[in-house]
């Protein structure tokens, strides 16, 4: 797992991260793909992501998806998707800076959420695809799981430096619990 | 500190990802409608001992608006169902007579 | 004396020695001792002093029931009264004081209590301090609080830290003994997840000291055979020093890691707090002996006979050279045996039943044990040690028929299981009538989400009390949890081997005929002095239900919650009521299983991660320009910006000065923005504001009120219009997540078939207010949009760029000045923030604060949400019935604004208030007087202060309250009475004090 002298995982803030809200009926074969033709990846399951959290989409609720893509392109895409839902309920917006994203790495990253979320964490209980929207300590927060040893965390900008300060604090070198 | 699953994105969710919303299946009533019907709308709750029809909210989650049927004496969970229905569907108040075979009925 | 054996000692290492004090006397101990057989070993009977008549403690147990010997461990900061030096694991530098004692243990002044015990009864203090009244709060509680409490509270700030962790498991085992051990095992192999709490630093329990075989082996190598094969397991999580502390709903469990009080390491987490959802819990938490009421039984040395077994067995350490063993069992005897085996004198075992002929008793005899039955303890001699005690009948009435010289006592009055986390979750529990003890009512158990049980309990908790039973009775359990999850069992049933024992004869008053003398010396809760006598004293005065015979005496209120003498004092009740015991019941035992750090509850929450702060884009600016701030809701918001010297008062008087006069700045970002969307928005809206919002064109704002469904206002703000279908609600600072969910609570689950969808964008924008009747100057000279008169008039709104920023520009005013919200995206609020300080300073722009805002909006009478609103206020209070829609057939809280009350001429209305003398402010909150009483006597009112400020611009102070019929009664005078005694006077006046006219806004 980690030693007594090196963290369980290294908390670095992302730079701004290309964001659109998405809310739209997902259900309907229409929408999906139309979706799916403006943003070039597949509309995700339940709780699942689809491309990466760099180029993708997230899903957020039965109505809503987070779409990923380059800061600078954000307004742009939310103008496409609005085109290509034209005729369709729908709402599609930038949403770029009302979030922060944590790059979350290392081999205790399990235990890292473990300590602060009130999910199981278990290598065959979550594992990377899957979504997660929940509670960090006292704040809202959504991750992924990249890789094993890789997280990526988003939560609102004004808590960021909380996030951050929980996460970094939860990672201190010497103190995994050895769960998994 | 309950466990109910959240019927919008499946998960066994905690009770701190919840929020409560109090009793289900609330009629409203509007402009005129008389006193006693609003009064009843907006005040009069249930509290039985025994099965009880709530609302939650997976506010820490898909932030969806949910419906659960429940025990206020065991807390054993029924069922939990989407919010988009004025009375409890049948497969729920299967569920509850299974177990509460003398259960009369919501009030 | 108590001392160390030259011989013996499982769990201490000779080798390695540890320095520790007690009451700073620098004693020593080896690695491996408990602080209690450490003090042991050092003669160090005397721990503390008890509760209420502060008599003399000592070490009586050996585990977490220990009730009297409890320190203050630790110096300065990390002082912690009230831990129990039989769970606390001796370190190198251990510092412990005793408690509850002054001015020492040796001698101690409060120890007067006890000569005058007889007249401290039961309820003592219930009864007599109840008259005269104002007594108690002024003469008794400081006298009585002089004397009270339990080791002093630390004073400072706890400089360790902690942390916690969530876990989810198919089965938690908590307790690590041999029941547990194999209850993991067969779980495991069944490939179940598991996790085992042990809460001492070994597994095995106490099988070890008592000795026998499992499967032919001995004790201590099943047991580590069996941790060999646990350790192999993946599935299996074995956890030492981890107290399950509590159980609750649905299988949410509470467990407490003790990672470093046995080796202190600053800096790393001290407790970590487990917080588990498991489907299935087992527990194999054992039994706890019980002690025997006899005369005299509180008196250091007089310990139970398990604990005195374990100190010698585990830690090589006796009690005293003589000890007389007095028990109403055969477990009683092992104590004996193993005294005898280490080299200690056995005076003589008082077996309280008429015969004894077991093995155990045999095997005592074989070993020249003199065993005598049908005998009792009638009184221990000693002072602050037992020298001896006095034998008689158990069937007498307490004549002493012989003296025996002894410098220990050790007592056994049987076992009883330990069904706390059983009991907490409501399982219920039956009387053994056969083994006198309470156990788990497999037929009542706690239940699960699902209704089904979810708990099972094996091996001693169980009341399976010798060996092969509880091996047995472990498997039993394990086997039904398996069933529970749908699994199937392995393994065979072990099968544990020791010598049989005959039935313990139940003894709960010794001797049976005491008189009430003898019974007022027999001590059943040592912590809070609560004896024999003072229960039944309890029961004559009519105290039946067990419940309340515990708060009375306060038996069981100690910090052991009655580990000891919950049984004891049950059948001195059931004896005294002429009830039987599972008639009167039992208190039900509730979380936590023993006290936890208020740090590990705390976890990672304090100082700078106590709660989230919440920090708009231009936080870091408003730090570094001195910004004092105020919370608003989870925001810090810069309250004012004192410069030099300022006072808040003259920082806020000089933000309004120059906002007045030229040009203020304000950090909006906190304010809600909420996005509606859809075909169906417009009758959304209509429904959610009191006004008309579906009327409003494009390109144009609205003030919008908002009410709950019981007509109350709930919050305020602009609403624009973006295109055909698409509108923006801003909301208060502290709303925009309520009202977001508001939204979506109707949206969701009444209006489920409208087209409408919402997003929250607050954070996506940061928000500068530009006020001031310099304002558009600034704007144009940030350049980008037309912003005069004509483009964009009053309550319009644009998007554009401004500064080279992408920017929404709304031309409203809550100041009542010329002035302008930009919104632009919150990665670049700071740059626009600060390029409207640079292109501001010619015109003295001046960043202002939450206290110029609220000035600023008194002074032109516009309420805030919270100040003259409080949850029973509707906008027709407010005078805001030109903002309620009279067209509209329904909106939510309109039925209720037609209720009774509601339209009530009575009911306070908004008004400005002027004190007559303009330098006096009316406190916020205060009362306008009115003639006569109400039904309590008290003086009636009129009317109250919502808003109170002194105006920069006025030169005088301003108030806004509710009023009876205050519109009406404009320059009538009203008093207000402070809290310091004096009545302050202030006219009825218009609640707009500043440009009534609304001139300087619409420039």
């Amino acid at each position: 797992m980690s030693d007594a002298m090196t963290a369980l995982a290294t908390v670095t803030l992302l730079p701004p991260q290309g964001m659109v809200t998405l809310r739209a009926d997902l259900g309907d074969a229409t929408v999906r793909a139309a979706i799916e033709t403006a943003t070039g990846h597949a509309v995700p399951d339940t709780r699942s992501i689809t491309g990466t959290g760099e180029a993708g989409l997230g899903w957020m609720s039965p109505d809503e998806l987070m779409v990923f893509t380059d800061r600078e392109a954000a307004p742009a895409l939310a103008g496409s998707l609005a085109e290509a839902l034209a005729g369709q309920h729908h709402l599609a917006l930038d949403v770029s800076d009302a979030r922060a994203v944590f790059l979350v790495e290392g081999p205790g990253v399990r235990e890292v959420i473990a300590k602060l979320c009130p999910v199981d964490m278990a290598p065959g209980v979550f594992g990377p695809g899957e979504l997660r929207r929940t509670r960090l300590a006292q704040v809202a927060a959504a991750f992924w799981m990249e890789s094993e040893t890789r997280l990526r965390l988003v939560c609102f900008r004004s808590v960021a430096r909380y996030a951050e300060d929980v996460l970094t604090n939860a990672a201190r070198p010497g103190t995994a619990v050895g769960l998994f | 500190m309950l466990i109910l699953t959240c019927p919008y994105c499946g998960l066994a969710a905690d009770e701190t990802e919840l929020s409560p919303g109090g009793e289900a299946h609330l009629k409203r009533f509007g402009p005129g409608s008389s006193d006693d019907a609003f009064t009843g709308y907006l005040f009069h709750r249930e509290n039985p001992r025994g099965v009880h029809f709530e609302r939650w909210r997976h506010s820490n989650g898909c932030g969806k608006w949910f419906l659960a049927a429940r025990c206020t004496v065991t807390l054993e969970v029924f069922g939990t169902y989407p919010a988009q229905t004025t009375e409890p569907p049948a497969a729920i108040l299967d569920a509850i007579r299974a177990k509460r075979p003398d259960w009369e009925g919501r009030a | 004396m108590s001392t160390r054996l030259a011989r013996g000692g499982r769990r201490i290492d000779r080798s390695k020695r540890v320095e520790f004090t007690f009451n700073g006397k620098r004693l020593t101990g080896y690695q491996g001792d408990t602080l209690a057989s450490a003090l042991l070993a050092n003669d160090q009977m005397l721990v503390g002093r008890s509760f209420k008549y502060h008599r003399p403690r000592g070490v009586v147990a050996s585990g977490p029931e220990e009730p009297n010997a409890l320190v203050a461990l630790g110096d300065g900061a990390r002082m912690e009264p009230n831990q129990r030096v039989t769970t606390t694991e001796l370190f190198d530098g251990l510092s412990a004081r005793s408690q509850n004692h002054w001015p020492s243990l040796e001698f101690d002044i409060g120890g007067l209590n006890n000569h005058v015990a007889r007249f401290l009864p039961a309820g003592f203090y219930y009864k007599t301090f109840i008259h005269p009244r104002p007594f108690w709060k002024h003469v008794f509680e400081p006298v009585i609080r002089q004397s009270a409490g339990l080791g002093p509270a630390p004073k400072d700030r706890d400089p360790d830290v902690y942390e916690q962790v969530y876990a989810f498991a198919d089965l938690v085992v908590i307790g690590g003994g041999v029941a547990g051990l194999h209850a993991a095992r067969v779980a495991g192999a069944a490939g179940l997840r598991v996790l085992v709490l042990e809460q001492t630093a070994h597994w095995g329990g106490r099988s070890p000291v008592d000795g026998g075989t499992i499967d032919g082996q001995p004790v201590q190598d099943w047991i580590d055979a069996t941790l060999q094969a646990l350790d192999g397991m993946e599935n299996v999580t074995l956890r030492t020093r981890c107290m399950a502390a509590g159980i609750y709903d649905h299988g949410y469990m509470i467990g407490y890691e003790r990672l470093t009080d046995h080796a202190p390491a600053p800096g790393m987490p001290r407790h970590r707090l487990w917080k588990i959802r498991a489907a299935q819990v087992l527990s194999a938490t054992g039994a706890i002996e019980r002690g025997l009421s006899f005369p005299g039984n509180d008196l250091p040395g007089v310990m139970l006979a398990g604990a005195l077994r374990d100190y010698v067995v585990e830690y090589g350490v006796s009690a005293g050279d003589r000890t007389v063993v007095v028990t109403n069992n055969d477990d009683g005897y092992r104590t004996a045996l193993a005294l005898k085996e280490a080299g200690l004198v056995v005076p003589a075992v008082l077996d309280a039943r008429p015969e004894a002929t077991g093995a155990l008793p045999e095997a005592a005899r074989a070993q020249g044990i003199r065993v005598e039955t049908g005998r009792a303890i009638v009184k221990v001699m000693g002072g602050k040690r037992v020298t001896g005690v006095g034998v008689g009948l158990q069937a007498g009435e307490g004549s002493i028929l012989e003296e025996i010289a002894c410098d220990a006592v050790a007592m056994s009055g049987g076992w009883s299981p330990v069904v706390h986390f059983w009991s907490h979750t409501g399982g219920k529990l039956v009387w053994d009538e056969a083994q006198a003890l309470f156990r788990p009512d497999p037929a009542r158990a706690p239940v699960g989400a699902d209704g089904l049980p979810n708990q099972a309990v094996g091996g001693a908790a169980n009341g399976a009390l010798t060996l092969g039973a509880v091996m047995a009775d472990s498997h039993d359990a394990i086997s039904e949890v398996l069933r529970r999850l749908g699994k199937t069992v392995s393994d065979p049933a072990p099968a544990g081997d020791a010598p049989a024992e005959a039935p313990l004869h139940p003894v709960w008053v010794m001797p049976q005929g005491a008189g009430h003398k003898l019974k007022s010396k027999m001590w059943l809760d040592y912590q809070n002095d609560v004896k024999v006598s003072d229960v039944q004293l309890a029961a004559r005065e009519g105290y039946e239900s067990v419940e309340h015979t515990k708060r009375y005496t306060t038996l069981g209120m100690a910090t052991d919650q009655g580990k000891l003498s919950n049984i004891n004092g049950l059948a001195v009740l059931s004896d005294a009521l002429g009830a039987p015991i599972p008639q009167v019941g039992t208190t039900t035992f509730r979380p936590p299983f023993t006290p936890i750090s208020m740090g590990a509850i705390a976890g990672e929450a304090r100082g700078d991660i106590f709660q989230p702060l919440r920090r708009t884009p231009m936080h870091a600016w408003h730090e570094a320009h001195g910004a004092y701030f105020e919370p608003v809701g989870h925001w810090r918001r810069p309250y004012c910006y004192p410069q030099g010297g300022e006072s808040h008062a003259q920082a806020v008087h000089r933000e309004v000065t120059a906002t007045r006069t030229s040009l203020g700045l304000l950090d909006a970002s906190t304010l809600g923005k909420i996005v509606v969307k859809g075909p169906d928005a417009g009758r959304f809206l209509d429904m959610l504001y009191t006004n008309m919002m579906s009327t409003l064109p494009v390109g144009r704002c609205r003030y919008g009120l908002m009410c709950s469904e019981n007509g109350f206002l709930m919050d305020d703000g602009v609403v624009a219009r973006i295109d055909e279908d698409t509108w923006l609600c801003h909301t208060t600072t502290g709303g925009a997540d309520r009202i977001h969910a508001h939204m979506e609570d109707w949206l969701q689950c009444e209006w489920w078939d409208w087209k409408v969808y919402t997003a929250n964008l607050t954070e996506h924008y940061a928000q500068v207010a530009i006020v001031g009747p310099n304002a558009r100057k600034l704007i144009e000279k940030l350049g980008g949009m037309d912003v005069s008169k004509e483009a964009l008039g009053f309550m319009d709104w644009a998007d554009g760029t401004l500064a080279g920023i992408p920017a929404r520009v709304f031309r409203i005013s809550f100041s009542g000045e010329l002035s302008y919200e930009v919104a632009v995206p919150a990665s670049r609020g700071l740059e626009f923030w600060e390029a409207c300080h640079a292109a501001g300073a010619e015109f003295g722009a001046t960043a202002y604060g939450t206290e110029a805002l609220h000035v600023m909006r008194a002074e032109k009478g516009f309420i805030m949400i919270g100040d003259e609103t409080d949850g029973t206020v509707i906008p027709q209070d407010l005078g805001l019935g030109w903002a309620i829609s009279k067209k509209k057939a329904d909106y939510l809280g309109k039925r209720a604004q037609e209720r009774v009350h509601m339209t009530d001429p009575t009911r306070w209305q908004l008004v400005g208030l002027e004190t007559l003398d303009p330098n006096e402010r009316l406190p916020d909150g205060a009362y306008a007087r009115a003639s006569g009483t109400n039904a309590n006597g008290q003086g009636n009112t009129q009317g109250r202060v919502t808003s109170s400020y002194m105006s920069p611009t006025l030169g005088r102070a301003i108030a806004m309250g509710l009023v009876l019929n205050g519109p009406s009664r404009m320059g009538e005078v009203l008093e207000f009475p402070t809290v310091d005694g004096r009545v302050l006077s202030a006219r009825i006046v218009d609640p707009v004090f500043y440009d009534k006219a609304g001139e300087k806004q619409n420039v």
